[in-house]
């Protein structure tokens, strides 16, 4: 078997790369079908190698593969090669990267179809440019391709979150997910220079080689930095109020970059760093606080929104937390296997809310939705299942990576654990209020909408349906010790990256972790039951009162970062630009122009035409010469004072 | 006679020069002025190649060290007179031009 396909793995990317040159250079020749069927069919390409890779990965005695490329950067000591990594946690990236993604991109086909040729085009070329940057960034082989995919998705967001550009609020938006991820890079950065200058290499095994060569406050300030990064990337507090205003991109890049696959870099990142973070039991505590704090604040605030893509935006938010939750505390196949779900359900739930808002003419309001279950059959089956994968209801997919995490959780701390399982309550009933709001009860848009409602093309059902079956089926593949020894096939594939990692659900008794289970899913059933029957008979029109106006303004964090951050900011600029830079910069710059200007309106007086005058300043200068030249030894001192 | 003599004549005969040609204002006068210097400075160099001779003479009889700047001079007349037909013939323009020889009417240079 060998190298075969690890071999090609540098195809990965490449189809993406292509599919973006053509659609980004032929946007304005090439006919909508011709781009839907490049954007997506380079994507398809990229998954049927990504396939290849992983069967031969998955293969018992499969040793990480490194492909160099190219010396990168090679500065005396220093060798970044340009090098990728094929091993078991980079090929199941790829695959929900590019499988995920390939839905998306036929889904994206139909639902943007409304667009002009040209905008269709840039549409694509950017969606194939996202792609390609995250399989950068989970193929690189060092810190520093990863990198390069790091900021590639973080431009690809930047530019997909502003695509409608004629809008200026989503301009803002773009530019608030910008600046927010750029924070968080500065720390990643700092990272990736601070392993360099201790150990001069950034090769992730050289790394964890030699990782003992770490002092504990080194590791500790390194996977802190990292974690930095990871917070901006992955929407953590405090860098977490950029993902819902992303929502105001196009609804299948929300589903794609701000819920699948680009949010997850910083765990995917973490579980890469799994090595280093076990190093440093001080960062896990403050990721896994960070994780439980995101996903709860989250939590409560998606209780109370409106719009239907800000609720799914703030259950993202809270579902990374869970993800960090489970980083934390350890339960890094967990978090992977989270993220796999999530990346299903989450897709899925998009998906569905694109479908639904296509069929709404661009009503996103879920207080003017209801009834939508006889119009939209496939749409609601989905959102549906996918809803209960959330809510981590067994069979389904999210209920085996939620109780994973949680587990680790209660061995770990009983108190994230009860904040875990309060925060999935609300994440079932939540869900279930937007479930009910959207597809039960009795229509309450306009007469001019609910003429116009119909299902979605095939081309927007058939990824739904597929995700939907993977969203019920997802979670087999990390079945829990409890239920069948020996099952949890994630964990087989992740054991050779996952050093040492002390899974929980080993240690805990299996009477025990049946009881956590058999209250989580309690929980979860009586908040969905309650919202079911309250939401469906009567939705929640009404602005809400006290805490619930609470939550359905943020918990007024936007406020607050505009208060304590954004206003004091503008005022200190606006006195460097009225004071230093006005009377300050500018009054040298003009007082020299002003200065030159005097001199010379002065000067020019001596030429006064008297050929006199002329005569009287010659002799004066031969006299002066003649002293400089016969007394000039005298004057020594002075020039060389000058001179110096 | 001691050369310093000579120095002082011809630093007087400068200095009235340069203070003519810096005062007057017909331009025939700070001509003649420039003359004044330009011959100051040839009495000086007269009197410096005598003192040379002189000084050789004393050492070496038949010498003709420092002769030579004695013949220079009437070179430098030849071409002072050269130069005095050019300069008068400009004065004479000038004249025809301004009917005035005031060099302070020659003040188009400015601008």
């Amino acid at each position: 078997m060998g190298l075969g396909m690890a071999k090609l793995v540098y195809l990965v990317p490449l189809f993406p790369l292509i599919g973006f040159l053509i659609n980004g250079l032929g946007r304005k020749f090439l006919s909508k079908s011709l781009i839907g069927l490049i954007g997506s069919g380079v994507i398809l390409a990229s998954f049927a190698v990504s396939l290849g890779i992983f069967f031969e990965v998955k293969q018992a005695g499969f040793h990480p593969v490194i492909i160099t490329l190219f010396d990168f950067i090679k500065v005396s000591a220093f060798n970044i090669p340009f090098a990728f990594q094929v091993d078991h946690l980079s090929s199941l990236f790829l695959l929900i990267i590019t499988g995920v993604g390939f839905l998306i991109h036929i889904y994206s086909t139909a639902y943007m179809h409304e667009e002009k040729t040209e905008h269709y085009g840039r549409y694509f070329a950017y969606l194939n440019l996202f792609v390609f940057s995250m399989l950068f960034l989970v193929l690189g082989a060092n810190y520093l391709i990863m990198f390069i995919g790091w900021e590639g998705v973080g431009l690809c967001s930047y530019l997909l979150i502003g695509y409608w550009f004629k809008n200026n609020n989503y301009n803002y938006a773009a530019r608030k997910a910008f600046v927010m991820n750029r924070i968080g890079d500065v720390g990643f950065l700092l990272a990736v220079f601070w392993i360099l200058s201790k150990l001069g290499t950034v090769t992730y095994q050289e790394v964890f080689a030699k990782s003992s060569a770490f002092s504990t406050y080194e590791v500790t300030g390194i996977t802190m930095l990292l974690f930095v990064g990871a917070m901006g990337k992955s929407a953590q507090i405090p860098l977490y109020t950029w993902l819902p205003d992303a929502m105001a991109g196009p609804t299948p890049v929300s589903a794609l970059i701000h819920a699948a696959t680009m949010v997850t870099a910083g765990i995917y990142m973490i579980v890469r760093s799994n090595v280093l973070y076990t190093m440093a039991p001080a960062t896990q505590s403050v990721v896994a606080l960070i994780g439980l704090a995101t996903a709860f604040l989250a939590a409560t605030i998606a209780l109370k929104q409106n719009d239907i893509k800000k609720v799914l935006a703030y259950s993202t938010v809270s579902q990374l937390g869970y993800m960090f939750l489970g980083l934390g505390v350890g339960a890094y196949t967990g978090a992977v296997f989270h993220v796999m779900t999530h990346a299903f359900f989450k897709a899925l739930l998009f998906l569905g809310a694109g479908s639904v808002i296509h069929a709404m003419q661009n009503q996103q309001d879920i207080r003017a939705m209801g009834g939508l279950k006889k119009y939209m059959p496939v749409t609601h089956i989905t959102f549906l299942l996918a809803c209960l994968a959330i809510s981590g209801i067994p069979p389904f997919s999210g209920f085996f990576s939620k109780d994973e995490i949680l587990a680790a959780a209660y061995e770990n701390n009983k108190f994230f654990w009860i904040v875990g399982v309060i925060t999935a309550g609300m994440t079932a009933f939540y869900m279930f209020r937007l479930y009910a709001m959207t597809f039960l009860g009795h229509f309450r848009g306009t007469h001019d909408q609910e003429h116009h409602l119909h299902e979605s093309p095939s081309a927007m059902t058939i990824p739904l349906i597929i995700l939907a079956i993977l969203s019920v089926i997802g979670g087999f593949v990390g079945i829990p010790e409890v239920f069948a020894p020996d099952a949890h096939a994630l964990q087989h594939f992740l054991s050779p990256v996952i050093a040492k990692s002390d899974e929980a659900s080993e240690t805990l008794s299996h009477s025990t972790e049946m009881m956590l289970m058999a209250v989580s899913v309690g929980i979860a059933l009586i908040a969905i039951i309650y919202a079911w029957t309250r939401f469906s008979k009567k939705p929640e029109i009404a602005e809400p009162e006290g805490a619930g106006k609470f939550f359905a303004n943020k918990w007024y964090i936007d406020e607050l970062y505009n208060t304590i951050i954004v206003k004091p900011l503008l005022s200190l600029a606006t006195i460097f630009k009225n004071v230093v830079e006005k009377s300050g910069i500018d009054a040298v710059v003009n007082g020299v122009g002003r200065g030159v200007q005097y001199a010379g309106r002065q000067i020019r007086l001596m030429q006064s035409g008297q050929v006199g005058n002329y005569i009287l300043l010659m002799v004066l200068s031969i006299v002066l010469m003649i002293i400089l030249i016969f007394y000039g030894n005298n004057l020594n001192p002075v020039f060389n004072y000058f001179s110096k | 006679m001691p050369i310093t003599y000579y120095i002082t004549l011809s630093i007087v005969l400068f200095c009235i020069g340069v203070v003519g040609v810096l005062t007057r204002r017909n331009a025939i006068i700070i001509f003649m002025c420039v003359e004044l210097m330009l011959n100051a400075v040839n009495l000086l160099l007269v009197a410096f190649s005598r003192m040379h001779n002189n000084i050789a003479l004393a050492r070496v009889p038949a010498s003709s060290a420092g002769i030579d700047s004695q013949l220079f001079v009437f070179f430098i007349m030849v071409v002072a007179a050269a130069e005095v037909c050019v300069g008068l013939s400009i004065i004479v323009m000038m004249y025809r031009n301004t009917h005035s020889v005031d060099v302070n009417f020659l003040n188009r240079l400015k601008n």
